[in-house]
């Protein structure tokens, strides 16, 4: 008996029992009471800041619901004079912090700052205005940030650090100058930031927000003149329907294909079928590698942010990452090789458009690699979060859709391509694929159940031929990180490795609807109904789907070939950021050289070491020196008060300027050369 | 030989930065006491070694910065040799010591916007108060205290300190 009054509480009169909740939050949640808070996310650290979840305890007075344990014979009491007057109050404050302009904001109608004034009901601010303005950041393809929109609640520095280890933001300055911001006051173009959003899906209010590409979407699909060929990618179809009252995870590809239609796309196509493709290719890619045991693991590449990051962190393993394109971009190039001609239309009036649940796949159309004479495979990137709008905009009854089908030759997708959404799912549409390949036999039980979940990291062995391959899927880059140090120190070893950025892969992308009390449950739900996607497909396996096999046939040949090599697969650069090496400018042939160092550190860079950089290059070229001279750019020679400070061989400058630098060169430079040569 | 040589000079220079990470063993915890350090050898904490710190410690520079832009102590701006801080507190502002700040940035030849002369000699700052009310307005070079400042004693000190005049008496 008292063992059982032990195990309750009591929440706003409610008897509820306790079974392992975290915290008050989750024990109200029980009792169908919902509280309000800014910075709790069930899978990110507590924090504590925002006080919005303040809640009585008797006995005990206000504390906050994130951060307070439930206790056996707590009475909670969520909603007292007391509560509503701290609530009141403390967004009456972050009112004053915040641009109050909401119906000119992104995230209007779709915002809890807004949302939770609104159920307090608070109809005025006697507060000021914040009277500086900070600038926008719209410095990258993906996101836009607005530091005029942040109330300093830190979702997004914990979203950053936590799931994704990389820590773009910070908070910096104090006091009432205190911000939200990337190192230094950077863009996020400037820092190590890989696109992903996940800052964006936690912001509670418009600071971050995806950069929308809606007008020139709008204006491609109002002219007649263009043709404008969508392709839709596998999350986006269990998700979109949210925004319209349908639940999470119910399929509405038909009625997305409808409204797509209806705003003026002209053809539609299903992402899932370059997936396909892109099984295929990956999957011989794998096959070859296997059998010739090199370059493994092999990492997967479909996701953009896991590619940028491995190319600027993971110089050894840029032969390891698998050359095949992404879909999106396998079907942008299909789009700008072989769609126009079978659609006989001239290229410069295709417009490729893809409707994405992810902001760095934004970025990833505007690399250099998918850009052909200035004209990108695929045009422009919409989000979930966009293609709503639209389909808002152009005032679609989305709910009362008839469900219309992917256009042909190109629509459809295999099941097994459905489930590149989900975490695991590239693994298991390959699986599906090398079977078969491998053994001859046709795979009767198509769904590898151990591959699936939400685990941080899961492994599978599957025997492929008497060679027994080690598979592994990863998910979050925090999660990635450790597997790759794990893989380098030689305590894990794996053939195949799938990464994706976001937590449950694209199901969790930075673009996809926002706004829900409960995210975990949400993302849980996508993932079901893609794996129920993929059931009610009649083609399962890539290898099936007939769409592929008259590619192949008309334009590809067969796999990995040379027309495939070159439409269908990249490479990669290192993209190093942060080098401990000197970046070379000028590069000496000869074995007999003189090695400069400029340094271009804060202090010596304001002091014009810059101007001598170009001055010396320009020198050794006067001279007829320049096989036998390297210049580079060093960082500090700390000897940042003497500066500019320049290093020839081993001997440090100091107080070098335009009038003495010839006299330098000629001193320290030349005399060693001709000295050298004799 | 030469091409030994050549790796050495191309292998980044940060010895110094090593030697104090070193000294507090490369843990984080330290984090503070490391910055203190790097800026009492390079007078400021610069970007490039900020970011250095925080690839060594393993934590985001975003973080470093936070933890430099928290704390008036720290500065991510070039100091010059010298810091000539102005007391602007109660007394002194009293006295006039923004004729004084004027001055010193006059004479030291000081642009709008600026604080450190571009030979990263000097640094001029106000401060609140430096505890010499009596002698107001005063004003602090390095560790030494200036009082009952004026326009025509700030030219001599200026010039005293920039090696041309004649020795001002410190209190």
């Amino acid at each position: 008996m008292n063992e059982k009054i032990a195990k309750k509480v009591v929440v706003d009169g409610q008897e509820i029992a306790l079974n392992g909740e975290r915290n008050i939050l989750e024990v109200a949640k029980k009792a169908n009471i919902e509280i309000p808070t800014f910075c709790y996310h069930s899978d990110l650290s507590v924090y504590g800041a925002c006080r919005m979840c303040l809640v009585e305890i008797e006995g005990r007075g206000l504390m906050p619901a994130c951060s307070t344990p439930p206790e056996p014979g707590m009475v909670i009491k969520t909603t007292t004079s007391r509560v509503l007057q701290a609530r009141r109050m403390m967004v009456e404050f972050y009112l004053a912090n915040h641009e109050r302009d909401c119906t000119v904001c992104e995230r209007n109608l779709n915002c809890r700052l807004q949302s939770i004034a609104a159920s307090l009901g608070i109809d005025e601010v006697r507060f000021g205005e914040r009277e500086e303005k900070l600038p926008k950041d719209t410095s990258t393809f993906s996101l836009v940030r607005d530091p005029n929109r942040c109330i300093l609640c830190g979702d997004c520095v914990r979203a950053c650090k936590e799931i994704e280890n990389i820590g773009i933001y910070d908070f910096t300055q104090r006091g009432s100058r205190t911000k939200v911001e990337p190192a230094f006051g950077k863009k996020l173009s400037e820092v190590e930031c890989v696109y992903c959003g996940q800052c964006s899906v936690r912001c509670p209010t418009g600071a971050l927000v995806v950069k929308s590409e809606v007008d020139n979407a709008w204006k491609a699909v109002l002219n007649p003149d263009l043709m404008v060929v969508a392709q839709i990618a596998p999350a986006v179809r269990v998700a979109i329907g949210e925004a319209f009252g349908l639940p999470p995870g119910e399929i509405t590809t038909g009625k997305i294909v409808a409204a797509l239609k209806k705003i003026g796309f002209d053809r539609v196509y299903d992402t899932a079928f370059s997936a396909d493709l892109t099984v295929i290719e990956e999957a011989e890619e794998f096959f070859r590698r296997l059998q010739k045991g090199e370059r493994l693991p092999q990492f997967t590449s479909c996701c953009p942010s896991w590619v940028i990051y491995a190319e600027r962190n993971y110089p050894f393993y840029l032969e390891n990452l698998s050359s095949a394109r992404s879909p999106q971009q396998m079907f942008g190039s299909v789009i700008k090789n072989f769609i126009y001609q079978v659609e006989n239309v001239p290229l410069e009036k295709i417009v490729s458009v893809s409707i994405m649940p992810c902001t760095a796949k934004k970025f990833e159309a505007r690399r250099a690699e998918f850009v052909h004479n200035e004209v990108p495979d695929v045009d422009m990137v919409l989000t979930a979060q966009e293609t709503i709008r639209m389909i808002k905009t152009a005032n679609i009854d989305f709910k009362q859709l008839e469900p219309v089908p992917f256009d042909v030759p190109l629509g459809a997708g295999s099941g097994a391509g459905v489930i590149f959404g989900v975490t695991g799912g590239v693994t298991e549409a390959v699986l599906r694929y090398a079977y078969e390949r491998l053994t001859g036999q046709e795979l009767k039980e198509v769904e590898f159940k151990g591959v699936r979940g939400m685990g941080s990291v899961r492994e599978a062995e599957v025997d492929f031929d008497g060679r027994k391959v080690k598979v592994a899927i990863v998910h979050g880059l925090a999660n990635a990180q450790k597997l790759v140090k794990d893989m380098r120190s030689g305590e894990r070893y794996y053939d195949f490795v799938e990464v994706m950025n976001c937590p449950g892969g694209c199901i969790g992308g930075g673009g996809m609807p926002l706004e829900y009390p409960d995210y975990q449950e949400v993302l849980r739900r996508r993932a079901e109904g893609l794996y129920n996607a993929d059931r009610l497909s009649v083609v399962r396996k890539a290898q099936d789907n007939p769409s592929i096999k008259f590619l192949y046939e008309k334009w590809l040949k067969e796999a990995n070939s040379e027309v495939a090599e070159h439409h269908l697969h990249t490479h990669y650069y290192s993209r190093r950021r942060i080098s401990n090496e000197m970046i070379r400018i000028q590069e000496a042939q000869s074995a007999q050289k003189v090695d400069i160092a400029v340094c271009v550190g804060t202090s010596c860079y304001l002091k014009g070491s810059y101007d001598l950089l170009q001055e010396l290059l320009e020198l050794t070229k006067e001279y007829g020196v320049e096989d036998r001279v390297s210049v580079g750019a060093t960082f500090c020679l700390e000897k940042c008060t003497e500066g500019p400070n320049i290093r020839i061989n081993e001997k440090v400058f100091s107080g070098v300027s335009k009038d003495n630098l010839r006299q330098i060169f000629e001193e320290a430079v030349l005399s060693k050369l001709v000295a050298e040569t004799h | 030989m030469e091409t030994e040589k050549g790796s050495l000079v191309l292998s980044r220079q940060f010895e110094k930065v090593n030697a104090i990470l070193e000294k507090y063993s490369h843990n984080v915890d330290n984090l503070i006491a490391i910055l203190q350090e790097i800026q009492s050898e390079y007078r400021y904490l610069p970007e490039e070694i900020l970011t250095y710190v925080a690839t060594a410690l393993q934590i985001s520079p975003a973080q470093v910065y936070g933890v430099a832009t928290f704390y008036a102590q720290f500065s991510l701006e070039p100091k010059g040799e010298h810091i000539i801080r102005v007391c602007d507190g109660t007394a002194c502002h009293v006295k006039g010591s923004l004729q004084v700040l004027k001055a010193v940035r006059e004479n030291l030849g000081l642009k709008e916007g600026e604080s450190t002369t571009s030979d990263l000699m000097f640094t001029v700052e106000t401060v609140a108060c430096i505890g010499a009310c009596a002698l107001a307005p005063a004003l602090m070079v390095d560790e030494e205290v200036y009082g009952q400042m004026d326009e025509e004693k700030v030219q001599q000190l200026v010039e005293h300190l920039l090696g041309e005049g004649e020795k001002v008496d410190a209190v």
